[in-house]
């Protein structure tokens, strides 16, 4: 009880916080009176009730358990489920009106964003991104004392596409010039499911290796023959079992194994929360995103100082328009929680889901499209 | 002479024949409805096991049948699919299965047959008894605790094994090329081989143990040592026992998913390097691993696989069946 009563406190306060900035916001947008004081209330937190369901990508899937643990402390009557079905599950079901939020490592494709504002009574879905996970490069290397390899992408590429195969490569020496490097050979690791992590990760291949990685992005690994793990902690397994082994993982499952310090401009940035924010920051926007669609077309090859472009983005999808007034404010509460400082924080606890908090510019953006959401009149 | 001493109060007892006999005949007519019910309750067993049967193959053809009657350009739009049929993208899986079977089968059986015919003339019998529990005890352990038993532990004690082998008998095709960690089909095999030792082994102990006392005795008496009593008497007896043991292990690792997928690092090719990892995938493994992220015609594509598993198995079956069959003159429970 001790340890819940400083998270009460801060849910209150939080809560009175988002009562404030809604109430603000209804008087701008053109909602009914009624409406308005309906989410305005939520000062008294338990006001708000009944159920939410969500569907998506198993990337998010431990922060949501996270984010809806500690919704309930604040409201503990909406019940909140997600369904961890996959990204195109999760868009499926949403669309068909099933679920009343999604979370997707995908933007919506547009046939789907016509169907979106079918589903949303003639309103747009809000695409948020919500979730920014780091995925590290780890490596399983004996007689290596360096805190970090230092690779550039092109390097990386070689190492997976099997062009490379002993640690002592003059490639990899070059990058390292202080590390004295093993002659064990190189045993790369991938992904045997469909996932996200490889799909983000071919893609910065692809993207940032100056066409050393001659495959497409995808979620499924194009290379076959090789060491592989079912699942993240496959991978972690696989990886730890052998020396000279490297892969892939979300950064906080990289526990003991080295991690890898990606060339970005002229600079090496080992993964940090910051460093991944730092790139979704510094990304533009995807070509027809809107002020509720905040799709970014993330910059592998970015040379902002202190980024790290190998991140893994999922976005939480919602609607801007409900047909009921308890799913509009369900929602809504749910996504402030989400996007608030103390949402980030708990789903960066590398005990929920170790991801990268988004940035204050990135939730003022967020917190404008969730603030948007409306009853269908 | 207990029954001519009987006999006289029977007679004395004459009158209450009759009334003994109604009785008999109410027995017997309860005894008749009972073996009626009886009769019938079995009767619908067997059909319910038919009919589940007929069902499940039903459900697999009738979910399969989108995969099936796909074209190749929808099939290759889902993306783990690398082929441009489902009977090309089932052949590498069922090679896979039933390499890493039949891997698994060769190691488990010579032991088996060493541990029963241990457990049924060689060991002290309190010994025996107590081993004969360990070996049920194995079998009850679940596959998800052999895969993690593999996958955490073997394969660290299995790698410098493998490396040896791969250096001094690589030149054999069979063991060129390993890589570690060991995630390969040898591996998996060892683990399928231990989970299937114990359902052999009972199997095989249980027919051991009832060759005919004669037979063991006759060829003591002839002046064969213990062990040419065994390959007189006993193997002889229970050869074709032996095999329907070994047919039933086969059919569990045909089946058996957990500890594959746990294990070994898939690969979809029709290959016979062991020690390489990427090369093999079983069915059930194969399905596990796929099932979470599909949908559409993904899950119908899996289940065809499914389909194939369970010809696969029936295929096994049927084989046993007529091994067994054809060398039942072998057998002295006939």
């Amino acid at each position: 009880m001790k340890l819940t009563s400083p998270t009460r406190f801060g849910a209150v306060a939080l809560t009175g916080v988002l009562a404030l900035t809604l109430a603000a916001c209804s008087s701008t947008s053109s909602a009914e009176p009624g409406e308005s004081t309906g989410t305005a209330g939520g000062g008294s937190a338990t006001e708000l009730s009944g159920s939410l369901a969500g569907a998506g990508a198993s990337s998010q899937e431990k922060a949501v358990a996270g984010w809806i643990a500690g919704f309930n402390d604040t409201y503990p009557d909406v019940a909140v489920s997600y369904d961890a079905a996959g990204s195109g599950g999760g868009r499926e079901q949403f669309l068909a009106g099933g679920v009343q939020f999604a979370g997707s490592d995908a933007a919506l494709k547009p046939e789907e964003l016509t169907k979106a504002t079918e589903r949303c009574f003639g309103g747009e879905a809000l695409e948020l991104p919500l979730y920014i996970s780091p995925i590290a490069v780890v490596y399983n290397l004996k007689g290596v004392d360096a805190e970090h390899l230092q690779l550039s992408a092109a390097t990386i590429a070689k190492i997976f596409n099997r062009d490379i195969t002993s640690w002592d490569d003059p490639a990899i020496a070059a990058e390292n010039p202080d590390v004295t490097l093993p002659s064990t050979a190189i045993i790369p690791v991938n992904r045997n499911d469909e996932s996200g992590t490889t799909e983000n990760f071919t893609e910065y291949l692809a993207a940032a290796s100056d066409g050393a990685w001659p495959h497409e992005a995808s979620g499924d690994w194009p290379l076959s023959g090789g060491q592989s793990g079912k699942g993240t902690q496959g991978m972690i397994d696989t990886v730890s079992g052998a020396d000279g082994a490297i892969g892939y993982a979300d950064a906080s499952r990289a526990g003991d194994l080295g991690t890898v310090a990606l060339k970005v401009g002229d600079e090496y940035v080992p993964f940090s929360a910051e460093a991944a924010a730092k790139v979704v920051d510094a990304s533009p926007a995807a070509a027809d995103a809107t002020d509720k669609r905040l799709v970014v077309e993330l910059d592998r090859t970015t040379t902002e100082k202190g980024a790290y472009p190998l991140v893994l983005v999922s976005y939480s999808i919602a609607c801007s328009t409900y047909d009921s007034e308890s799913d509009a404010n369900n929602v809504k509460a749910y996504l402030s929680y989400v996007a608030s400082p103390e949402g980030q924080e708990r789903a960066a606890d590398p005990s929920v889901a170790g991801s990268a908090p988004i940035s204050d510019d990135l939730r003022t953006k967020v917190q404008a499209a969730i603030d948007a959401i409306t009853v269908a009149s | 002479m207990a029954v001519t001493t009987s006999t006289p109060p029977q007679r004395g007892a004459d009158p209450d024949v009759p009334a003994d006999a109604a009785a008999a005949v109410r027995a017997a007519s309860t005894g008749r409805v009972a073996s009626r019910v009886f009769a019938g309750l079995s009767t619908g067993a067997g059909v319910l096991i038919l009919v589940t049967l007929a069902a499940v193959a039903v459900f697999l053809v009738l979910e399969a049948w989108p995969a099936l009657t796909a074209s190749s350009e929808d099939l290759e739009a889902i993306s783990w699919f690398n082929a441009s049929s489902v009977a090309a993208y089932v052949g590498p899986l069922v090679f896979g299965t039933l390499l890493a079977s039949v891997l698994a089968l060769l190691l488990a059986v010579p032991v088996s047959i060493g541990i029963a015919l241990f457990i049924s003339h060689y060991a002290p019998r309190r010994l025996a008894q107590g081993l004969g529990y360990l070996i049920d005890l194995l079998a009850a352990i679940p596959s998800v605790v052999y895969g993690l038993w593999g996958a955490l532990w073997l394969i660290g004690q299995l790698d410098p094994v493998f490396t040896w082998l791969s250096s001094t008998l690589g030149f054999v095709p069979l063991f060129e090329g390993y890589q570690a960690p060991a995630k390969n089909v040898l591996s998996a095999s060892v683990v399928l081989a231990v989970m299937i030792l114990p359902i052999i082994t009972a199997v095989s102990r249980e027919v051991f143990l009832q060759t005919p006392r004669l037979h063991e005795e006759a060829s003591l008496a002839l002046g064969a040592t213990r062990w040419e009593m065994v390959r007189m008497a006993v193997l002889p007896f229970g050869r074709s026992g032996v095999i329907s043991a070994a047919m039933l292990g086969l059919g569990r690792a045909l089946g058996e998913t957990m500890a594959v997928l746990m294990v070994i690092s898939p690969g979809f090719l029709y290959s016979f390097f062991l020690l390489k990892p990427g090369q093999h995938q079983t069915i059930a493994a194969n399905i596990a691993s796929k099932f979470p992220e599909s949908s559409g015609l993904s899950v119908s594509a899996l289940i065809a696989t499914g389909l194939a598993l369970f010809v696969v198995t029936f295929a096994v079956n049927f084989a046993a069946r007529w091994i067994i069959a054809r060398r039942a003159e072998f057998s002295g429970a006939n």
